[in-house]
């Protein structure tokens, strides 16, 4: 069986906790070989620290890879953010000796030495290719009858020169993990369109990045669906609290927002408040009574 | 330090001088479609003059990898804008909000640490206040904090507050 430590990077343990308790319990239940990346940092968020400087981003993601080095266990990743950072770092340093060469220059300072002899994953590419839609059916004891909206979010599958996963444009893997519990994966128009969070757009022109948001969050209203469903934290916030936002401005959704561990955890017989999703920003308590214990 | 390259290696790395303005890009960009970025006009941009770093629209890719995906040309559009927004930090031109983030990161390891309202979540679930990342190991910390210092990333970012 296959060894993981699970990278939480800063969003899910620092904002939308209830994510870290679920993968807790998704993991655990499924009988995974796992552990928390004790130490880590933040990856460091791709859009921001990669685009100020390289060797930086290099340099610190490398740090949390090694850790995992260190216990001989692949990284799994919970947020498309950190998978797209570390998943990056690793194949650059892996395929790329000077750039190795530099960081690992770097890294001497406090001790440490990037090998490449791990691999970074994320959590539905991990499901689906480790687990397997099937084994996870045979877990579940309360099928959920729901209509979802499935957001892949970008760097789950993209660039796809760097990742494994099948399709750019029409993906299935994670509609399958999402029916495999009983859902409906209501298809949408820009089903496949970006959150408007990412590359530092939300930190620095929220207007930017709430436009975005608002024409996709338009999209998934027209498709009458009970809740948004992603694997991200940063999507998740992003329609998350953006909701809120566009609420002050006059535009109510009102969409529940879940990440897929929270998902799969309800399915196991986990309750709404077991896995926080009463914690979310925006008003989820129809959402939590629909659910019922 | 190696930082940033040169907006000559840029466009050389990468080919942008093969775009052929063919608007496959701008097309299919959620950033141009619903705000203001010109990703067609800005690769142009970054093949004719340095003025690009100054462009703020380079700051408005959500690095969604929809024009790279689909250029034909095969330009690796977002490599360019990263590559572009790199020489721009390296000379100073930071968004005030980038920043603080930057700020953030330095400080306490994480670009968005804990605070009190999310430590009362997490106790509310079970959990330990403080998560298992670098804010229960101060020892990390410390290494992270060295790490940045080694690649300069202070004077990169102006560390100030
Ligand atoms: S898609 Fe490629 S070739 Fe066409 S305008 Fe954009 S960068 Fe140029
Ligand atoms: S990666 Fe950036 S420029 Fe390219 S389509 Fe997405 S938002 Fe637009």
């Amino acid at each position: 069986m296959m060894r993981i430590s699970l990278f939480l990077g800063c969003l899910v343990p620092n904002r939308y906790p209830g994510i870290e308790k679920a993968t807790g319990i998704c993991l655990e239940t499924l009988g995974i070989d796992w552990k928390e990346l004790d130490g880590a940092s933040c990856c460091p968020a791709p859009g921001v620290f990669r685009s100020f400087d390289e060797p930086t981003w290099l340099a610190l993601a490398s740090r949390n890879i090694t850790l995992s080095e260190t216990d001989d266990r692949d990284v799994l990743t919970i947020c498309n953010g950190c998978y797209g950072s570390l998943a990056d770092a690793n194949l650059k340093l892996k395929n790329n000796s000077l750039l190795k060469e530099q960081t690992n220059s770097h890294l001497s300072q406090i001790g440490r030495h990037f090998d490449g002899t791990i691999d970074v994953r994320h959590i539905i590419e991990f499901l689906y290719s480790e687990i397997g839609v099937q084994k996870i059916k045979e877990k579940i004891v309360r099928p959920l009858d729901l209509k979802v909206a499935v957001h892949y979010g970008c760097h789950m599958l993209k660039p796809s020169s760097s990742r494994a996963t099948a399709s750019v444009e029409h993906p299935s893997v994670f509609d399958e993990l999402v029916e495999a519990l009983g859902c409906t994966s209501v298809d949408y128009p820009d089903k496949m369109e970006c959150c408007g969070a990412g590359g530092g757009v939300r930190s620095a022109l929220g207007e930017t990045a709430l436009a975005i948001t608002e024409h996709k969050l338009g999209k998934i209203e027209d498709a009458d669906v009970d809740c948004i469903v992603e694997a991200c934290p940063f999507c998740h916030m992003q329609f998350d609290a953006g909701q809120v936002s566009l609420a002050g401005k006059g535009r109510e959704f009102g969409i529940p927002v879940i990440h897929y561990s929270q998902l799969l955890a309800l399915s196991l017989g986990y309750s709404a408040e077991d896995v926080g999703i009463n914690l979310n920003e925006m008003d989820c308590s129809d959402f939590c009574n629909l659910l019922g214990k | 330090m190696a930082g940033a390259p040169s907006i000559e290696e840029v466009i050389e790395d990468f080919n942008v001088l093969k775009c052929m303005q063919c608007g496959v890009c701008s097309g299919s960009c959620p950033s141009g479609r619903q705000a203001s970025l010109n990703v067609r006009r800005l690769v142009r941009k970054i093949g004719r003059d340095h003025a690009a770093i100054c462009d703020e629209s380079l700051w408005m890719c959500t690095t969604c990898y929809n024009c790279q995906e689909r250029c034909p040309r095969g330009i690796a559009i977002v490599d360019v804008i990263l590559a572009v927004r790199s020489i721009a930090a390296h000379e100073g031109l930071i968004l005030e909000r980038h920043r603080h983030v930057a700020y953030l990161l330095q400080e306490h390891g994480h670009a968005v640490p804990i605070d009190d309202t999310h430590k009362e979540k997490r106790m509310q679930l079970g959990l330990n206040s403080l998560p298992s990342t670098v804010h229960s190991h101060p020892d990390d910390l410390k290494d992270v904090k060295h790490l940045l210092a080694s690649c300069g990333f202070g004077e990169i970012t102006g560390r100030k507050e």
